[in-house]
């Protein structure tokens, strides 16, 4: 995974900051700062108004109010009537389904990108462009004859053609097979070092977008929920909104108790049971809140817990019995029902003969997880959250 | 039987080249005047969403079930020397609108909206919309956009809407008959000449101009069919 770039200075004149909002048609309430070379993925469910606010980047739709500045330019303010076309923007745009025009060759659809240089310079920059991707011996064959992956190179070129100011990838592997995407990937993670210009990928795919960017940023119903790096945004979501985008597992609702004095830890009330998690949080007693735990954070015991022979001393203790046991390569994944089978916690184990024995489902047993590691998030607008 | 009689006729003529090339001329005249209008409208019915496109795009199909009679009649009396259009014809250029071939035109213009503009429309319809934004995006101008991108793609509904409009002028009767009346030379089509012919009892003749529009007919169809196959791999 890639580290986070500081923020830098100078990243509001050579990066991309925008804040687009509307209530309607399309509901918008976003905010996005891409620094120059920095990796950005936009992730969220279908219907999130990820691919709205690309297209609002690249000057394809027009919402109410809002303000997009890139590399010291403003592309768009909407209090000042500022709201220049995709044309003059700087924009490269990899289209979900590429977009490549059919009835030209690959470097005939580069080509069309290099409006900028003399018409004499097009075809060779043209096929410069698709040698840099792999594509060199492919320059005059259509569109129609090229393979998923080769069609995405292709749009990537066109992209880059015009030499923009900031690169946009709408769903760019959404189309392709487990192995041309797993391929293509690496191949974005090598061109995006030899890129110094901000760039946002598109995806609905959290392995996709922890693998390749930065920082990505939530989105859901148009409003951008968080931002900050993959492994922040999925240990610790700012909301259940956020964990619930980002498909957390162990996933709970419950209710604060109180906060306990020494150690300061929060209490929850969830299933009967109380749950402690560490720190004095700012939540009143009798809020309404989600909490969630690792799946890595959590610890099996023979046995039904203290009373019997779980472990002694610890705390957050949940009796139970196994679910399921799913063994899969390198590793083996369990489900834990708790208490009256009503929530399952899911937790990874080492495989067969490389650890403890598997228990069996059925099994009685018990799990307990540190206070460290229980977050704890507001549960403000449960019910409106999507459906996946 | 009146076939049999018009079969077996005594008065062989040969065909007449003057009504044949005159409805050559109506065809060219409509498809050149129609093809530009086809595009603009197609394009935009096509390409845009605004109020009342379902109320237009009914409007240009209604030729195709109107009776030509129908459409015939109300033209005549559109154009006819009382209307105001006929009237400012008339003072413009001296002579009626009705039974004149700049009537027939006209008239033709009408009758052939929807054969110049439905196949230009799908051609259009047919371009995702990924692929006009794609052209802007990479810095291609709205114009620029149109002429290299989307024109080409369309193309072949626009030989198809030319092939279409030519061939229905080319033996478009009721329409032709209400308004220009069959004069020869002037208003009378090859369409109008088969019909006299046949009223005449002059079977060979009659079948001679007859099979010559089946002919042209079929090439059109066929160019049709042939453009359309290309329009659906296009898409695809």
């Amino acid at each position: 995974m890639a580290e986070a770039p500081e923020p830098a200075a100078g990243r509001a004149t050579m990066g991309l900051a925008a804040w687009l909002a509307q209530a309607g048609p399309i509901p918008l309430d976003a905010r996005l700062e891409v620094a120059a070379g920095e990796l950005h993925a936009l992730i969220g469910p279908s219907g999130s108004g990820k691919t709205t606010l690309l297209r609002a980047l690249a000057g394809l739709y027009r919402p109410r109010a809002g303000t997009i500045t890139c590399a010291g330019e403003t592309w768009f303010d909407a209090a000042r009537g500022c709201d220049l076309s995709p044309q003059r923007r700087r924009v490269g745009l990899v289209f979900q389904h590429y977009a490549l025009f059919p009835h030209l060759s690959a470097a005939d659809n580069v080509a069309a990108a290099l409006g900028h240089l003399p018409r004499q310079a097009r075809g060779a920059e043209a096929r410069a462009l698709l040698a840099q991707l792999g594509l060199a011996d492919l320059a005059e064959r259509l569109p129609a004859t090229l393979s998923g992956g080769e069609r995405q190179r292709v749009a990537v070129a066109r992209a880059l053609a015009r030499n923009p100011a900031l690169l946009l990838l709408d769903e760019p592997f959404a189309a392709l097979d487990a192995r041309t995407r797993r391929h293509l990937r690496q191949e974005l993670a090598a061109l995006r070092r030899r890129l110094s210009i901000p760039i946002v990928l598109v995806t609905h795919d959290l392995e996709e977008a922890a693998a390749l960017a930065d920082r990505m940023t939530v989105l859901e119903r148009g409003r951008t929920l968080q931002t900050g790096t993959p492994a922040a945004i999925m240990t610790r979501p700012a909301s259940h909104a956020v964990a619930r985008v980002v498909d957390l597992q162990n996933l709970f609702e419950g209710e604060t108790l109180g906060v306990s004095e020494t150690p300061p830890e929060t209490l929850i009330s969830w299933h009967g049971e109380t749950i402690r998690a560490a720190g004095a949080l700012p939540f009143p007693p009798g809020t309404a809140i989600a909490w969630t735990v690792p799946p890595a954070a959590i610890t099996l015991h023979a046995g039904p817990g203290p009373d019997g022979a779980g472990p002694k001393g610890a705390i957050n203790v949940i009796a139970g019995r196994i679910g399921e046991v799913a063994v899969l390569p390198g590793i083996a994944r369990i489900v834990f029902l708790a208490g009256d089978g009503a929530a399952a916690f899911v937790f990874p184990r080492p495989p067969p003969g490389a650890g403890p024995p598997l228990p069996r489902p059925g099994e009685v047993a018990s799990i307990a997880f540190a206070p460290e590691a229980v977050h704890v998030m507001p549960l403000i607008g449960r019910l409106e959250t999507i459906a996946v | 039987m009146v076939f049999c009689s018009l079969a077996n006729g005594p008065a062989e003529t040969p065909v007449d080249w003057t009504a044949f090339i005159l409805s050559l001329e109506l065809a060219g005249a409509t498809a050149m005047v129609l093809l530009p209008f086809g595009v603009i409208a197609g394009r935009a019915l096509a390409a845009r969403d605004f109020a009342g496109k379902g109320v237009v795009q009914a409007l240009l199909a209604l030729p195709l079930v109107l009776p030509p009679s129908v459409l015939g009649y109300y033209l005549l009396v559109a154009f006819g020397a009382a209307s105001p259009l006929g009237k400012v014809w008339q003072a413009l250029f001296g002579h009626a609108l009705v039974f004149s071939f700049s009537g027939l035109v006209l008239a033709s213009l009408i009758v052939n909206l929807p054969f110049a503009v439905q196949p230009i429309e799908r051609g259009f319809a047919a371009i995702a919309p990924e692929i006009r934004e794609a052209a802007w995006v990479s810095g291609l101008s709205r114009w620029a956009g149109f002429l290299r991108i989307e024109l080409p793609l369309a193309w072949p509904g626009i030989l198809a809407a030319f092939a279409l409009t030519f061939a229905h002028t080319m033996g478009e009767f009721g329409v032709v008959l209400m308004v220009g009346g069959g004069i020869p030379g002037e208003t009378r089509t090859v369409a109008i000449a088969i019909y006299d012919r046949a009223q005449a009892l002059d079977g060979g003749g009659a079948g001679r101009m007859s099979l010559l529009l089946l002919a042209f007919a079929l090439a059109a169809l066929g160019l049709v069919q042939m453009l359309g196959g290309r329009i659906g791999r296009r898409d695809g």
